[in-house]
């Protein structure tokens, strides 16, 4: 094993779409517990430099792999097949229409009922393509499909967020 | 010295030598030292069996000074003398300190961080807080009879990156190895949760004297996951003090002049506040100017005066809940720490938001220096089969300046350290072969709102068109929470580094300077004892090389080998022969860099085997 080793290589896990969330957390605790810098307090600075970046290496894995988002970006580019978010912005119709439909959604939603209602349809959505996106990739092999899935999900993650953040306005 | 010492696992490297390692929390209005003596952390008292150390310094002149229960009582009789609560101005510039006039002191801005002027001459707030440790550090010296390993050192959570390497610091020119800077609410939650053995998510409410903050941690099998944090680094019971002072003022019809009369209302309300905590209500004389009101004030008079204060702490506790995606009811305990969680109100607050009584089983004065004192013992190696495992997260984000005044954030705040990210940015003019990098904390889109950390230039970029360049500047965040940015121009490899240090707060030099000013000790003292520390150096490391290279000698070809045993043999005659201690040093020196890349591959080598075996067991 060494840095450059897969996310999924370092975390002993299987290389596919679908994984236990409390498995990833117990294996990041055991791989931190043997990696982490505090480990090696008491032996130098060499050893805190390599035990550094052993434990920024096995975070960084933590992030992409714990995020279904991230976990498929970055297996569509293990696969071949990378996201390139900023180059390739071509969506279908259809797609563009629905969020389109659910910006104006959430500038006009007033009160929390209607911003819940939003909410409840985009965490459906997203429930749906992560399914797909399991599927394309874990059973179907497809990387390239599910990088286009990846970025249709990238689009609704970003409204996710933007309705948290009115949430968040509305609580204060 | 680089050169690992890997004993066996389960084995102490020397069960005879015992390391005093301390854990110092630092506080706005006191400080103290605990230690974990026979396997319990408990705090060390002074002479006098007091475990506070209240965070004053009086500058007395001729170099004199009291530190502490003196320097209190002497505040309202010497103020501008008299540091208190320097915690508040540590990594602070003039313009970050609100309420300057209500305070007795003259400061003088400077680039980073203030000085204050004292009879002593201008004081920085990294001096001051050195006063403190440097007394923290004798007492526990005293204790125990033997000089310190190391100590861990408290912050606040939401502490920034230059009120961090200000207290770092403040540690070195106090003469002290820190071994970590942890966080006040992490460590008290490691105080609780060993001594409770507890699981799932806790919340730390922490309202010191002059800091705020709330973490939630997550527990479970030892490890210590702090999920998120939160909180104000300029809100906390000095703030309850001053507007409870105002009031009082403000009913007496008076105003403060001079700043022994500023000092002595603070002090009155600080009193009032403490009495409020017991009693209902309190009839105190208000002097000023020679005149003296009789002000009687009622708990709810004060309470109704600091409502918002309280409202803002937990407006921060419903952040950190929204950043970490948890709802109040998955909360299994509320920890409260800090002195200002006594006030009755606050309590109240606390419980009515979680629907549960908070823990208050331990010293909320006591909970993070115990804390910081477990982890410092397993820091320095003496519980080698410790469970204890910190994961903490950086609490403000970082980022850099882009054009027109924009942030653009690299590492989002609450994310675990250590971390390091890379972002790709690129020219905006053709040929341009210059770009500065303008590091700033926070989370305001607008540069202008966050605070700047650094800035540095990459200079020698190939001429090029414009965005034809790939810039990558990497942030590399430490297990500290202190930051390192490096940029590269990825098709030149042009390599700019910085620690993000010297551009505000003290650079090494000036540290440098302070030490051979404030701590001089007879020469001839210092001679022996510096030879008698060189001689034990040179021991521990040809020690630690032989048991080295017994252990992972099959690592290095003939040469290398050889080439380390004539180091070790020329350190041994050394030690022997030299009544020079910077002689023997170099002579450590030498082995310690002639071991160097031994020593890192021997690292690599062991973490590898020890992650390759987790993953082998598990599948």
């Amino acid at each position: 094993m060494n840095l450059h080793y897969s996310d999924f290589e370092l975390f002993g896990l299987p290389q596919r779409f679908a994984q236990e969330r409390p498995e990833i957390d117990q294996r990041w605790k055991e791989l931190q517990r043997e990696a982490h810098p505090d480990r090696f307090a008491a032996q130098g600075h060499t050893a805190q430099r390599a035990a550094l970046q052993w434990s920024v290496r096995i975070n960084e894995a933590y992030q992409r792999l714990k995020d279904p988002l991230k976990r498929a970006t970055y297996l569509c580019e293990l696969l071949g097949a990378p996201i390139q978010a900023h180059s390739n912005t071509a969506m279908p119709a259809e797609f563009l229409m629905e969020q389109m439909e659910w910006r104006e959604a959430l500038d006009e939603a007033k009160g929390e009922p209607a911003l819940e209602a939003l909410a409840e349809r985009v965490t459906e959505r997203r429930k749906d393509m992560l399914a797909r996106i399991q599927q394309l990739l874990d059973e179907q092999g497809d990387a390239p499909a599910a990088a286009k899935q990846v970025r249709a999900l990238m689009f609704i993650e970003r409204i996710a967020g933007d309705i948290e953040t009115r949430f968040a306005h509305l609580g204060q | 010295m680089s050169l690992l010492q890997i004993s066996e696992p389960g084995a102490s490297p020397d069960p005879h030598q015992r390391r005093i390692a301390v854990g110092i929390d630092l506080g706005t209005t006191h400080s103290l030292v605990a230690s974990v003596r026979n396997g319990v952390a408990e705090c060390l008292p002074d002479a006098e069996g007091r475990v506070i150390l209240p965070s004053v310094v009086r500058y007395l002149g001729e170099g004199r000074r009291s530190i502490g229960f003196d320097a209190q009582a002497a505040q309202a009789e010497d103020p501008e003398n008299t540091i208190a609560s320097v915690k508040r101005f540590m990594g602070r510039g003039l313009a970050d300190i609100g309420n300057r006039e209500k305070l007795p002191y003259r400061f003088a801005d400077h680039p980073g961080m203030v000085t204050l002027h004292t009879r002593e001459g201008e004081k920085s707030p990294v001096e001051v807080s050195a006063e403190i440790l440097a007394t923290l550090r004798y007492r526990a010296e005293d204790t125990f009879g033997d000089d310190l390993y190391g100590a861990v050192i408290t912050v606040p959570a939401y502490f920034d990156e230059a009120q961090r390497q200000a207290t770092k610091d403040a540690a070195m020119l106090a003469g002290l190895h820190v071994l970590r800077l942890i966080n006040e609410p992490t460590a008290a939650a490691i105080a609780y949760g060993l001594d409770n053995g507890s699981e799932g998510l806790y919340a730390v409410y922490d309202l010191g004297g002059g800091t705020f903050d709330i973490s939630i941690l997550r527990l479970s099998q030892g490890v210590f996951e702090v999920v998120s944090t939160g909180g104000d680094s300029a809100l906390g019971g000095d703030d309850y003090d001053r507007a409870l002072a105002d009031w009082l003022l403000q009913r007496a019809k008076v105003q403060p002049e001079t700043p022994t009369e500023k000092a002595a209302i603070k002090m009155l309300a600080r009193q009032v506040k403490e009495q409020l905590s017991e009693q209902d209500a309190v009839t105190v004389p208000v002097g000023v100017g020679g005149r003296t009101v009789e002000v009687s004030v009622s708990r709810n008079d004060f309470e109704l005066e600091t409502r918002e204060l309280t409202a803002r702490t937990m407006g921060a506790v419903r952040r950190a809940l929204r950043d970490a995606r948890l709802t109040r009811d998955e909360v299994r305990g509320v920890v409260l720490v800090g002195g200002s969680t006594r006030m009755p109100q606050v309590r109240h607050a606390v419980a009515e938001f979680f629907g549960r009584d908070p823990l208050i089983n331990l010293n909320p004065d006591e909970v993070v220096a115990l804390g910081a004192a477990i982890q410092a013992n397993q820091l320095a190696g003496n519980n080698p089969q410790g469970e204890l495992l910190l994961l903490d997260v950086i609490p403000l984000s970082l980022g850099v300046e882009t054009m027109g005044g924009l942030v653009e954030r690299i590492v989002p705040r609450n994310e675990t350290i250590p971390t390091a990210k890379a972002q790709d940015f690129t020219t905006f003019k053709d040929g341009q072969t210059a770009m500065a990098i303008h590091v700033v904390q926070g989370e305001r889109d607008m540069v202008a709102d966050c605070r700047s950390l650094a800035r540095f230039e990459l200079r020698g970029i190939p001429p090029m068109v414009a965005g034809a360049a790939r810039i990558r500047v990497t942030f590399t965040v430490d297990a500290d929470g202190l930051l390192k940015v490096s940029a590269r121009e990825q098709g030149s490899g042009v390599e700019a580094h910085i620690d993000v240090k010297p551009s505000y707060g003290l650079s090494d030099e000036q540290i440098a300077k302070m030490l051979r000013e404030s701590f001089t000790t007879a020469e001839a003292d210092m001679k022996a004892r510096a030879l008698a520390e060189a001689r034990v150096d040179a021991q521990r490391m040809i020690i630690a090389t032989q048991s080295a290279l017994d252990a992972d000698g099959d690592l290095l070809d003939a040469r290398e080998r050889t080439d380390i045993e004539a180091l070790m043999a020329s350190l041994r005659e050394t030690a022997k022969a030299s009544e020079d201690a910077a002689v023997i040093e170099a002579a450590v020196q030498a082995l310690a860099k002639g071991t160097e890349a031994f020593a890192a591959t021997r690292m690599n080598e062991g973490i590898r085997k020890a992650l390759a075996g987790k993953n082998l067991e598990a599948i």
